[in-house]
């Protein structure tokens, strides 16, 4: 039996003794060298062969991973490491770094206990760090940190042994500073990474060495071997001294909580149902003799198996032929096959238990997201949120008619597997509209429905997502019906933005849905400095738009604010200007006149009237087209600094900051995303390939006024709309 | 200078049009109509058009709510607009009116037998005794009212009858029948319970009004929900309290039971 099968075996044992259970992620900014180092830490732990480690990357197994050198997947594995007598089983979750698949981090981040945070020794502290840090707090993960790449800070960038430790401080420091943030008030001492207790260590996941602080002393390794390793190219001599998945497994095991001790401080932050009933119980102890609780963070496409869900199991114990609910679908599913995850491979077991990682088919209705459960009165987990709106769409179509009914079906499964697409149909064309994060989320996408699915499509070029708000408020405004008989009068204002931050940061609860508790949204709202009168008038919040009713004690109104509702949503999905969505919004109803009869105020009558108003009140408060933003990082050398700022400007760019390291200059600019397409090859001849570059999202602002008219017409003429927008006379009509 | 006119067809067929309307619509340059606010179930558009031997445009809702084809028309010719029932009685023949007034274009209406005075006669009731009339629509989703359950709650309390319209829904073609009517009501009160309409309430089913044969039936509602009532337009009537004479008129008229006689 080879290494791999031996462990697998005691994998299966393992996986019952809770105890010895860890569950992490790897995270970090791209290119800081997650996959390499989630590699060599599984064919350290005897997964796959040590040759191959660090140089053919196993979890990028996905032929569009290689081939991009980026992880799109979060991917899984669970490998056996022996720690202090013991062995344990270490399920692991390398997560994407590239910030158009940041939706897959946030989800990985429910199904871990702990995260390995790693920074480029070189680059230090980038944006992403900051994100995955506060991804992982917000869940209750604690970080350990990994500074990687040291060899490259010595051989290439060429530092003094002093340099180099001062430069581990600094990361050292603002890694910190970052976890003290944001860091749960009960672990605010205990989760700081320190040299001292080994939760830092540092090395390079490409030769496959680190070291820490209780390795220096069992080893008498110290930094200043260290340099001299690396100074004298014999870093194959440091990888067998101090193995990379030795000192990175051992800090694992000793820094990271088992699921048991875990759950208990992360069920209470991520679960809000009765922590008295039987599965609040059984999830808080880790219970595999309570009922079922499995949280979907992945839908992974299977050619043999089909759909597969990946989550971390909170309670109970899976096995085949289990009936599990999937919270808020109506039918039960039935459990296939369970798994649990070794690189490419799923093993199939006979039963998990809870506090692992399992791979699970037949639940047909889960979507990454998703509570699977055997108690059907089980409340939901609160909901992952990842602020995302989409911000690049393509127009496709089947390359054959025939295939139409079959991409449907798989556009349905994309999006199960990825709640950061959104798919619509354009009705008057008839084309899917396939909406994502950037180009290249959207590239891979296609690529996928293309190969994995098989099906020929024919694509636009990309277009960019705008929205529509206004400069000021406007309104009140009167809207009538068709039979004249009824009037609206709305007023059109931008959102408070602390109230809008809190709407996209998924803080304000019954954001994107029904309103449960209208009073703790009311009280909520009231904190934020809203009035008590318009607090309690929300009645809808859809996107990022508010709806309020204001009006006291007018007759027949309760009758027709379910219409006034649906009118404020069509209004929201396709503004006045452009039919792009709003963003951030507060539509206030003030006073409506109704006729006496219902048969006069019904859908054909309200409907036209609310929007009409709403339209007019936004005219007034003169609309404005907003822009997707992406802040740009390039990293390029000092002598080709001019040619990339060169190439950011040509693109509405605003150079933010110029910093400058050794002889490398950090350029940080912000860009309209429309003028980024064909970024990619254009600095990479500009700067004959030497600069490296990132980008992040940076939200939505004004396009500028010159331009807004051009931009309003271009939009309009390509959804078949007459170039001019309507102004207030229409409206008034 | 133009002139538009509203010209009631009243009730049924092509013959309930008064002896002026048929003259006035034969002097008008252009006629329009509409059928989406009640309809005439015992003609159709050729029998009309053959009688006034005039050429008759049909607007659609939408047309005839924007009503710019008919202002526009009326600012230069004679315009009429041939109407079901009594002009004014629906909604959109005002705001036409009003807007013709202030576009400077004279009006005028000439009248026809209604629904408002048809019913109660038919079924015998005093008109003095109706009070605030109401419609049901056609429930769609997110708009199912329960007012015309508050119309009829507030007339009982002040013993005033209610007559209740049911709707057209021009589209489909489909005149809301007595029957789901009827049923309608029972679910408001299920959604209400308050007792108002129950299946022991006494109510009033008229169909086919202004034909030769109309069907006027009085029962109590659980009688009534499987009744047949013709194919013409049907509405209902929820009497309050009976005057001696109705209650008569009632039993004689539209076979309610004997006993309502002993109620009064």
């Amino acid at each position: 039996m080879g290494r791999k099968e031996d462990n697998i075996k005691k994998a299966q044992v393992l996986m019952s003794q809770i105890d010895l259970i860890r569950n992490i992620g790897i995270a970090a900014h791209i290119d800081h060298g997650k996959t390499t180092l989630s590699d060599n830490l599984i064919a350290g732990a005897g997964m796959k062969s040590e040759e191959l480690a660090g140089k053919q990357l196993l979890l990028d197994y996905d032929e569009q991973e290689q081939a991009r050198g980026i992880t799109i997947n979060a991917a899984n594995a669970s490998m056996v490491h022996k720690y202090g007598g013991k062995e344990y089983l270490i399920n692991l979750i390398d997560t994407p770094g590239h910030v158009d698949f940041g939706g897959d981090v946030t989800r990985a981040m429910r199904a871990v206990d702990g995260c390995i945070v790693v920074v480029c020794a070189v680059e230090g502290v980038m944006p992403q760090t900051e994100t995955v840090v506060r991804q992982s707090l917000k869940e209750k993960v604690k970080p350990i940190l990994f500074i990687n790449k040291v060899d490259r800070l010595i051989n290439e960038l060429k530092v003094t042994p002093e340099q180099m430790q001062q430069r581990f401080v600094k990361i050292i420091t603002e890694v910190n500073n970052l976890i003290k943030k944001m860091v749960p008030e009960e672990f605010k001492d205990e989760w700081i990474v320190k040299v001292e207790d080994g939760s830092v260590a540092f090395g390079s996941a490409y030769y496959n060495w680190a070291i820490s602080h209780p390795y220096m002393q069992s080893t008498e390794i110290n930094f200043n071997d260290i340099y001299n390793y690396c100074k004298d190219k014999d870093q194959k001599t440091l990888a067998k001294k101090v193995p990379i998945h030795e000192v990175l497994l051992d800090m694992t095991i000793r820094h990271m909580p088992s699921p048991i001790v875990a759950q208990k401080y992360r069920i209470p932050h991520i679960w809000h149902g009765d922590g008295e009933s039987e599965i609040g119980k059984a999830m808080a102890t880790c219970s595999s003799k309570g009922p079922v609780s499995l949280m979907v963070t992945k839908i992974i496409m299977d050619p043999h198996a089909g759909e597969i869900a990946v989550g971390r199991l909170f309670s109970g114990r899976l096995e085949r032929g289990q009936e599990l609910k999937v919270v808020g679908m109506p039918k039960k599913n039935r459990v296939q096959q369970v798994a649990m995850s070794v690189g490419a491979d799923r093993i199939t077991v006979d039963h998990l238990d809870a506090g692992n990682i399992a791979a699970v088919s037949g639940l047909k209705d889960a979507i990454a997201g998703s509570t699977a459960t055997s108690d059907e009165g089980m409340e939901a987990f609160e909901r992952i949120v990842h602020y995302s709106e989409p911000v690049v769409t393509v127009a496709i179509e089947a390359k054959h008619m025939k295939d139409l009914p079959k991409l449907v079906e798989i556009l349905r499964t994309v999006a199960k597997a990825d709640p950061s697409i959104q798919v619509e149909i354009n009705q008057e064309t008839g084309e899917h509209l396939l909406s994502g994060m950037g180009e290249l989320h959207l590239e891979i996408t296609q690529y996928r429905i293309i190969h994995e699915h098989g099906i020929d499509i024919v694509s636009s070029e990309p277009i960019v997502v705008y929205r529509e708000c206004i400069e000021r408020p406007g309104g009140p405004f009167e809207g009538k019906s068709p039979n004249k008989h009824n009037r609206f009068y709305l007023e059109a204002e931008p959102l408070d933005p602390e109230v809008l931050k809190a709407i996209q940061s998924g803080e304000i609860s019954g954001a994107g849905g029904k309103i449960k508790d209208s009073k703790a949204l009311a009280r909520q709202l009231q904190d934020m400095g809203m009035s008590k009168l318009e607090s309690k008038g929300v009645k809808l919040i859809h996107n990022t738009n508010m709806f309020i009713d204001v009006t006291k004690g007018i007759q027949y109104l309760h009758e027709t604010i379910e219409l006034c509702i649906q009118a404020f949503q069509e209004a929201m999905d396709r503004g006045p200007l452009a039919n792009e969505k709003c963003m951030g919004l507060k539509v206030r109803l003030v006073d409506a006149k109704l006729h006496e009869d219902s048969i006069h105020r019904g859908p054909a009558q309200v409907i036209p009237a609310v929007r009409s108003a709403i339209y007019g009140a936004m005219c007034v408060g003169e609309r404005l087209l907003l822009e997707p933003k992406q802040t740009v990082f390039i990293n390029a050398p000092q002598d080709l600094m001019g040619n990339a700022t060169r190439e950011m400007q040509q693109r509405r760019a605003v150079i933010e900051d110029i910093k400058q390291e050794e002889d490398l200059a950090i350029i940080v600019s912000k860009a309209p995303v429309a003028e980024m397409f064909g970024f990619a090859s254009a600095i990479r001849s500009a700067t004959a390939g030497r600069a490296l570059w990132t980008t992040e999202h940076a939200g939505y602002e004004k396009v500028p006024r010159e331009l807004q008219p051009d931009v309003v017409r271009e939009i309009r003429l390509r959804k078949g709309l007459k170039p001019e927008p309507y102004d207030t006379k229409y409206y008034e009509a | 200078m133009g002139e538009l006119i509203f010209i009631g067809l009243g009730l049924y067929d092509e013959n309930d049009v008064s002896l002026n309307g048929l003259d006035i619509a034969k002097e008008c340059d252009i006629l329009y109509t509409e059928f989406y606010t009640a309809k005439l179930t015992g003609t159709t558009l050729d029998k009309i058009q053959n009688l006034i031997d005039k050429k008759i445009k049909v607007l659609s809702r939408e047309e005839m709510e924007k009503g710019d084809i008919i202002i526009d028309a009326a600012k230069q010719s004679r315009v009429g607009v041939l109407v079901a029932g009594d002009p004014m009685t629906a909604t959109t023949h005002l705001s036409l009116r009003l807007r013709g007034k202030q576009n400077g274009i004279n009006t005028r209406l000439v009248h026809g037998a209604s629904i408002i005075t048809a019913a109660p006669a038919l079924a015998g009731l005093h008109i003095y005794k109706f009070g605030r009339t109401a419609s049901l629509p056609f429930p769609k989703e997110k708009y199912f009212p329960t007012s015309p359950y508050d119309m009829v709650k507030k007339n009982l309390e002040n013993e005033l009858h209610t007559l209740i319209l049911l709707d057209i829904d021009e589209q489909a073609q489909k005149f809301m029948r007595a029957n789901s009517g009827l049923r309608l009501l029972l679910d408001m009160e299920d959604e209400r319970r308050e007792g108002v309409i129950t299946k022991d309430t006494l109510v009033c089913v008229l169909g086919g009004v202004g034909s030769k044969n109309p069907v006027i039936r009085a029962d109590y509602l659980n009688e009534l929900l499987e009744e047949e009532f013709g194919e013409g337009l049907h509405c209902l009537i929820i009497p309050a309290k009976l005057h001696f004479m109705e209650a008569e008129a009632l039993f004689e008229f539209a076979g309610a039971p004997r006993e309502i006689l002993d109620e009064v």
